[in-house]
């Protein structure tokens, strides 16, 4: 089985791309609306992981 | 008056048998995305199955821990029995991973950590595609 090493930044892109998918589709009754509220989610978990680390950055000094 | 009586409407009107929804959610369990293929959503079902196994193979591909039920103090019961379900949660996936031997330890570092999280959360998306075949079964959803 291959082994994969992927940085903190390609893991989250991952996470949020697929978690963002499963949110839209369950979470909404029609298609535009799961579309909007899958690329809401996904620009959310992207804004949070930059967000974030930001703050560590600057906390860290 | 008699009018009245008759239009309250009983808990009971509400739900459906278990024969309704039953499959559904054991196919969605069992296969990913399964619960919609089942209800002729396959394009729904396709994006769910694709979603939940890539984060399943990424998760192992990144040598994530499967967590089994181990008991301990109160805190790593609760870590290891919720995350054993969540694992158990993504069907299929884990029966073959487990089936095939896939067994990584609990090592330190970051990407081990991350596939331990995908993992999880495979079984966790896995999850709600099962409520969501629910709600298509008993018609709340279309």
């Amino acid at each position: 089985m291959p082994k994969i090493n992927l940085s903190h930044f390609e893991a989250a892109f991952l996470f949020a791309l697929f978690t963002s998918v499963v949110m839209g589709i369950t979470s909404k009754k029609t298609d535009k609306e799961r579309l909007n509220y899958g690329a809401y989610c996904f620009a959310c978990f992207l804004f949070a992981l930059f967000a974030i680390g930001w703050i560590m950055k600057l906390g860290h000094g | 008056m008699a009018a009245q009586t008759t239009t309250a409407a009983s808990p009971q009107e509400g739900s459906k048998p278990a024969s309704t929804w039953i499959l559904p959610v054991l196919a969605a369990w069992v296969v990913p995305g399964g619960g919609h293929f089942l209800q002729k959503k396959t394009g729904r079902g396709a994006l769910i199955l694709a979603s939940v196994g890539l984060m399943f193979f990424f998760g192992m591909f990144m040598r994530g821990m499967m967590f089994t039920p181990d008991k301990g103090d109160i805190l790593t019961t609760l870590i290891n029995y919720g995350g054993f379900i969540c694992d158990i949660a993504s069907g299929a996936f884990y029966f073959a991973a487990a089936m095939f031997g896939y067994a990584a330890p609990d090592m330190p570092g970051a990407v081990h950590d991350y596939g331990t999280k995908f993992l999880v959360t495979a079984g966790l998306l896995n999850i709600l595609a099962m409520v969501d075949a629910y709600e298509i079964a008993i018609g709340k959803k279309d």
